[in-house]
């Protein structure tokens, strides 16, 4: 990070220095990596009790007018004009050349469409959507909100006592809601692999609302440190390191974010080679990877099939502590991509041994 | 016990009989979080002071180790590829890294005393 760089801050800025958070440079913000708990007692604490997370970072922005969804579906093959009331959905924003140029959140609110997206991407995606739409239907962004995910398995119980409006919705429903006398919007999701809500608030209201939910019992706050092993047990992409402009819907294993009919009509920017890759298969495919032993391999670390011929590479790696061992995420040629393959990665110039493993390493546990 | 020695690079060396031993700082483990992983040295191999001979992966990251010093390593920390936690619990005890015979023990004696790595980190700060 240069020193000259300025970061911004989140409307919970003061509350993580209270709390002992050590604080980073990510995506142009100043966030808690972890707080005085560590990385690991915040990932297990977010696997059995509930973690509260900031990620007001994140771009959020509502889409309105006549036609926002069909205006949506001209950027991203997801499904919009199929996604019903009350209802949230996850998508790719994908170029002409059938890359991903961010992957985002969308919400129904019934008069609107809600958008959450990557704080790095924000710059690329705003543009990207507002030069889409047709007169009538506007992009608003929404900085003066904030944005708290909540996770883990207390919180379906922390719902029913603080937010009986949020406790009916099972994954990816959406509702607006009051938690403590504050009006929230908060969606079924999250980013763990865990049950959980992710709340809209405003800015001014935010550290109100989490100082209350931090005052519940079993919540913790956990920094982005946990976010991201807990992404990587979920078997979850982190934008910039396993999808990227290079990278095309079916090789990163997202297929099934396109919407049926749009795989019909292939009427979405990079249709072309998204169909090319259905029909004959990707070169390559993101696979899970389980390294022998305890040594992590890191994104970057190259992978060798068996013969020692390179074969792609890891793009996220390390400890996941909820499995007490190394995990890794990474493409590899369509041929050494089955579950089971032995590979070598090479950590440091030595192979270290790993075979190919099913994603998510860690049971997704959402509220059906 | 010999007082403790340190390295801007965050280690520590504390004279054992013959050998000098050495580990990472309190300061260096705390920044590093918990560690899950450490990749020692082979038994025999010499090191030149500052190059990297050992390897400490916490959830995050990995970072490089490097001797304090010039020597021979005559000894590594078997107990650390059980247990890496001890880096965090006790990184200037049982979370020792390896043992050196140094090539020049007056090497040791020139490296940054308690007092003048803590003004180091204070200053880094």
């Amino acid at each position: 990070m240069a020193e000259s760089e300025t970061l911004l801050e989140t409307p919970l800025g003061g509350l993580h220095r209270a709390l002992g958070g050590r604080m980073v440079g990510f995506a142009g913000y100043a966030m808690p990596v972890q707080y005085p708990a560590g990385i690991m007692a915040e990932h297990l604490h977010c696997r059995s009790a509930a973690s509260l997370f900031d990620v007001s970072h994140m771009g959020q922005a509502e889409l309105r007018g006549e036609g926002a969804a069909a205006a949506l579906e001209r950027v991203t093959p997801a499904d919009i004009q199929g996604l019903k009331p009350g209802r949230q959905r996850y998508g790719l924003l994908t170029t002409e050349a059938g890359g991903i140029f961010d992957d985002f959140m969308v919400a129904n609110l019934g008069d609107r469409l809600f958008l959450v997206v990557n704080a790095s991407r924000k710059a690329v995606d705003f543009p990207l959507i507002e030069a889409a739409l047709p007169a009538g239907v506007t992009l608003r962004p929404l900085p003066e909100r904030a944005l708290l995910a909540l996770q883990g398995p207390a919180v379906a119980g922390l719902l029913d006592r603080l937010a009986p409006a949020l406790a009916a919705l099972s994954f990816m429903g959406v509702a607006e809601a009051e938690i403590g006398g504050i009006p929230v919007l908060a969606s079924r999701s999250g980013y763990t692999g865990e049950d959980g809500v992710e709340i809209s608030v405003a800015a001014d209201r935010a550290e109100a609302l989490a100082r209350r939910l931090l005052e519940q019992p079993g919540v913790q706050p956990a920094g982005l440190g946990a976010r991201d092993s807990l992404r990587l047990e979920a078997g979850l992409c982190l934008y910039g390191n396993d999808i990227d402009e290079t990278t095309s819907p079916v090789e990163a294993a997202l297929t099934w974010s396109i919407g049926k009919r749009r795989r019909m009509a292939w009427d979405f920017p990079g249709a072309a080679r998204v169909r090319q890759e259905l029909a004959d298969g990707p070169a390559r495919l993101r696979v899970g990877l389980r390294p022998e032993g305890r040594q992590p391999a890191r994104a970057h670390t190259p992978i060798q099939a068996a013969d020692g011929s390179p074969v792609g590479e890891v793009t996220s790696g390390g400890f996941g502590p909820s499995l007490n061992a190394p995990i890794a995420m990474g493409y590899v040629a369509r041929a050494q991509a089955e579950d089971g393959t032995a590979l070598d990665l090479m950590v440091r110039g030595k192979a270290l041994p790993a075979r190919i493993a099913p994603t998510p390493f860690c049971p997704h546990r959402y509220k059906r | 016990m010999s007082e403790l020695k340190f390295t801007k690079d965050h280690e520590w060396v504390r004279q054992d009989g013959d050998a000098a031993v050495i580990g990472i700082t309190d300061h260096a483990q705390n920044a590093l979080g918990d560690v899950v992983f450490v990749e020692l040295p082979e038994v025999g191999r010499e090191v030149a002071a500052g190059e990297a001979c050992a390897v400490v992966e916490s959830v995050k990251a990995a970072s490089d180790v490097y001797a304090p010093i010039a020597g021979r390593v005559v000894e590594v920390n078997a107990a650390l590829a059980e247990d890496p936690a001890l880096i965090n619990q006790d990184p200037v005890g049982q979370g020792w890294f390896f043992k050196l015979e140094p090539k020049d023990p007056a090497e040791i004696a020139a490296l940054l005393d308690e007092a003048a790595y803590a003004r180091f980190v204070e200053s880094e700060a």
